[in-house]
């Protein structure tokens, strides 16, 4: 019996993805992190069914501080509504936001990259002018102007980001193909006479997607640091309720009301920093040499 | 000879870039919904036909598109960035005038954070689990997590009622009077919180990295070489390594002037910094698109600069860049 | 003639997670002025860690110089302050390394990394340190060195950026120098360059020279006297006559019959090329007895059991092991 759990423990040790796994659960900082989101999903989607508040519907004196009242136990805003029904009904939208922007910055990124960095030559040279031109236009500028010409809905929003952020992924996906398509394996599908299509994709992608993964990590949270400036900006869409919108509502208020602003920002700081941890134990996961440090 | 080449690449580089933005801008323009001419005029410019007929006209509205943009691209070479008709004045001038404020602003921001950055990154690097390491890693982190306008209202909070040492808004005191000596001890002031707030996030990031630099150059050869011929320790770190170490942050600090100026713009929102991000945020509410365009050229102007310059500064600290062509 | 270095019963150690290990277990050497000592082994048997632990140079932590002394002049290098050491480096030891490649630093010209050597060591304007710098790139054979001086590393080949080490070593007028490997990383023929130019400068200075190397042809070429480290011990030394005629230590032997020959009749004892079987053993795990026993084909009883002290054969040739006559008769 316990000759047979040792060969197991073998076999696992050697696939790199549970070598990966294993590390992540050692590194704090990636616990810490998964930590940080499980609570957010908890309180934003299971919040409502504990705490079953309207949070467009004025229930107090506008600007009550938190614990004045027991009807609002993190106050109010500027209109009366109720803060804590706010922060629980504000996120689903901002993580919405954040996954779908992040999905379109990944997709384009890989993409552009991959087709730059296996074809080389005169496409690359393109797809690289092109990156070099967005990472010339400073994103959220670019971005505003996008959603102001646009109607703010959330997919206008979504694709601002998307279409602003991807240069860093499209990088990224480029050097990791330049420095794989030479490799020995892949000198090896391809003499056995492999399509491109299936070289870029089934080859040369699956050994690039380490440092992906922890890119799109980080670029979810980007992307909703992003939704959060935007809507700061008042370019939020105003009929989705996110942590953006009483932001941007609030802003006026900071110096009447101190928590109209900085708690649904605290909480936009803590998902961020929720997948801005995975990121970093993704990435010590994934090196094993630099976990050393 | 081959510097001179160098240099003109470079130009003609940055001026189809340039050329490459106005297009944008050109398509930007038409692509978005309604007549080009309503978007030129500006939603809430309160446009008459008379004024639509003459921007029709100026731009050439009726004619083919491959026209119109050949009329765009001359005028806009030629500094007619169009007329905000919302602030009855030329883009142009509205965005010079706007332009300082922001440069002084992200200039102080990037040379504080690169400056700071280092030197906290080679103290970290002296002692990779002491408390300044501690430091530059959570402040890192969290710098990186949080909203950069909910670090301002934070600061803003701090400074009008803990501790209300600085200015939380504007530029200067208008009340103040006092000659140009005052009025830039003044600018300074007012300047510390904003600065703070836009330069802590990069600062963090840049000790980050001279720290993860450090230490691999700290174990290299030619650090022993230097050791072996009786270098001080201090001068090991501050002279043989740091100039080793500040290659890759001059490389990151330029990639991120674009983040830099989207960070300004939200920074100047907060502390009402009279800059093009408020100018932007101001002519967003008015709907006033030949402006928000406007600020979009310039600060991509701005940024194809910082290219430029970091280039030149990369060229000057990497002597490899410079002879190896 | 009086020995200027002098090193005895030396102990390094290095904590690592598999335990403590023994990296310089009781080392004793002389350096005597003016001459060349060899000192040979396989990689990790404790060759360059002797180097640094004279420069004062042991990374620590992990590492720490747990016993003995390294006399220079009288003077114990173990026990000297910071600063003292500093004047030490690259004043009166220099060292040059394995990695011409990447021993320099890149972003300086390597004019101002010799001129910086020499403006640490001694009191003199910049522009005499300048001059001593294409003084001495002439020296070690750097044509046009004016010109060379204000070259980058990147701009030099490895021979040369090694000859550009050498010439900042030298730069101070030591009185030891250490090479560590010096041609390890280099071309064949530039090795021969490189071995001919320490050669003449020993010649021309009289500095003396501590010659790390694995390579036996080397040693035979250049030393006048070899010390055979195995394991983090001295096994055997003496003058490089006597060791390459006569060897004692099975050890020695094997290394001595590693380097390749091309003669006609190759036969069973002697093949064109032979190894050592087995590997040099884990510092960590080093037992009682001899460390050489795991791989000796003469080991007995008492090998396993208890550590060979090096003792004298003759006044010049010393050697650890039990066996040594019987290994003589074969």
């Amino acid at each position: 019996m316990a000759v047979i759990e040792s060969s197991q423990d073998i076999v696992q040790s050697q696939s790199p993805w549970r070598e990966a796994a294993r590390a992540f659960r050692q590194s704090w900082a990636g616990m810490l992190g998964i930590f940080i989101l499980i609570l957010v999903i908890l309180f934003t989607f299971v919040g409502p069914f504990f705490y079953p508040v309207d949070p467009f519907e004025i229930i107090w004196a506008p600007l009550t501080p938190p614990g004045a009242t027991e009807r609002a136990p993190l106050g109010t805003d500027y209109l009366g509504r109720d803060i804590l029904a706010g922060l629980i009904h504000g996120g689903p939208a901002t993580l919405y936001v954040g996954l779908v922007a992040g999905i379109i910055t990944i997709t384009i990124g890989i993409l552009v990259g991959a087709f730059a960095g296996f074809y080389r030559g005169m496409v690359d040279e393109f797809l690289m002018r092109i990156t070099e031109f967005f990472q010339v236009l400073p994103a959220l500028l670019f971005a505003m102007v996008l959603v102001t010409l646009f109607t703010p809905t959330i997919y206008v929003v979504s694709l601002a980001i998307g279409i602003v952020s991807w240069p860093t992924t499209a990088r990224l996906t480029r050097a990791e193909f330049l420095r794989i398509r030479n490799l020995e394996y892949v000198n090896a599908a391809r003499s056995i006479g492999a399509k491109n299509r299936r070289i870029i994709w089934r080859v040369i992608l699956p050994n690039a997607l380490a440092p992906l993964i922890v890119a799109a990590t980080l670029t979810v949270g980007i992307a909703i640091l992003f939704e959060a400036g935007l809507s700061f900006l008042g370019l939020g869409d105003p009929n989705m309720f996110s942590w953006g919108l009483m932001i941007g509502a609030g802003r006026e208020y900071i110096l009447d009301g101190w928590w109209v602003v900085t708690l649904p920002g605290f909480m936009i700081f803590l998902t961020v920093l929720g997948f801005s941890l995975v990121g970093d134990g993704l990435n010590d996961a994934f090196n094993p040499k630099l976990r050393e440090r | 000879m081959t510097m001179t080449l160098m240099v003109a690449r470079r130009l003609l580089h940055a001026f189809l870039l340039i050329l490459a933005v106005l297009v944008l801008n050109f398509l930007l323009i038409h692509i978005a919904p309604g007549d080009p001419a309503d978007v030129i005029a500006g939603e809430m410019g309160g446009a008459t036909e008379e004024m639509l007929a003459d921007i029709r006209k100026t731009y050439g509205l009726d004619k083919p598109v491959y026209v119109q943009l050949g009329v765009y691209l001359t005028r806009a070479l030629q500094g007619d960035l169009g007329q905000s008709f919302f602030y009855n004045a030329p883009v142009l001038d509205l965005v010079a005038g706007r332009a300082g404020p922001t440069i002084l602003l992200v200039a102080t921001a990037l040379l504080f954070a690169v400056f700071v950055g280092t030197m906290l990154g080679v103290l970290a690097s002296h002692k990779p689990k002491g408390i300044v390491s501690g430091l530059v890693t959570v402040v890192s982190v969290i710098g990186y997590s949080a909203p950069i306008f909910w670090t301002g209202m934070m600061l803003v909070i701090l400074f009008a009622w803990v501790y209300p040492i600085f200015p939380i808004a504007n530029m200067y005191d208008i009340t103040r009077g006092g000659g140009f000596f005052d009025r830039v001890v003044d600018i300074l002031y007012h300047l510390v919180l904003p600065a703070l707030t836009l330069g802590i996030v990069y600062l963090a990031q840049y000790a980050r990295l001279t720290r993860a630099s450090m230490l691999e150059i700290l174990g290299s050869d030619y650090i022993r070489t230097a050791r072996a011929k009786g270098v001080a320790e201090v001068k090991v770190y501050g002279h043989h390594a740091l100039r080793n170490a500040i290659l890759p942050v001059v490389t990151i600090a330029g990639l991120q002037f674009g983040s830099i100026i989207s960070g300004a713009v939200l920074v100047e929102t907060v502390f009402s910094w009279p800059g093009l991000g408020t100018l932007a945020f101001e002519s967003i509410l008015a709907r006033d698109y030949p402006t928000i365009l406007g600020i979009l050229f310039f600060s991509s102007l701005l940024v194809i600069a910082a290219n430029l310059i970091t280039d030149l500064v990369y060229r000057l600290v990497d002597p490899r860049i410079r002879t190896g062509g | 003639m009086a020995a200027i270095l002098s090193i005895k019963d030396l102990v390094v150690d290095f904590k690592t997670r598999a335990g403590n290990a023994r990296v310089l277990n009781e080392i004793s050497l002389e350096l005597e002025s003016g001459e060349i000592l060899g000192i040979v082994g396989e990689s990790g048997c404790g060759k360059s860690m002797t180097a640094l632990s004279i420069m004062g140079l042991v990374p620590s932590p992990p590492g720490k110089i747990t016993n003995g002394s390294i006399s220079l002049d009288g003077e114990d290098l173990v026990q000297a302050s910071t600063a003292r050491m500093r004047q030490v480096r690259g004043g009166i030891i220099s060292m040059i390394f394995q990695e011409p490649m990447t021993s320099l630093n890149p972003v300086f010209r390597v004019g101002d990394q010799i001129a910086e050597c020499v403006l640490l060591h001694e009191d003199i304007s910049k522009a005499d340190a300048w001059a001593r710098a294409v003084e001495m790139l002439t020296k070690v054979g750097i044509p046009e060195p004016e010109i060379r001086a204000r070259a980058y590393p990147h701009e030099l080949s490895g021979g040369m950026r090694q000859r550009v080490m050498i010439a900042m070593a030298l730069s101070c007028r030591p009185r030891i120098l250490i090479a560590d490997e010096p041609t390890t990383a280099l071309d064949v023929t530039v090795q021969a360059q490189i071995f001919d130019l320490l050669n003449d400068l020993q010649r021309e200075t009289g500095t003396a020279i501590i010659m790390i190397t694995h390579d036996m042809g080397a040693i035979a070429e250049l030393a006048d006297r070899v010390a055979v480290m195995y394991a983090g011990h001295i096994i055997e030394s003496g003058k490089t006559e006597d060791i390459l005629t006569n060897p004692q230590h099975p050890y020695t032997r094997g290394l001595i019959a590693c380097v390749p020959h091309l003669e006609e009749n190759p036969t069973e004892d002697r093949p064109y090329l032979s190894e050592i079987k087995g590997v040099v053993p884990s510092l960590t795990e080093l037992g009682k007895g001899c460390a050489f026993a795991p791989r000796c084909p003469y080991k007995t009883p008492i090998c396993e059991e208890e550590r060979p002290h090096i003792e004298a054969v003759d006044k010049t040739h010393s050697v650890a092991c039990y066996n040594v006559k019987y290994v003589v008769a074969v």
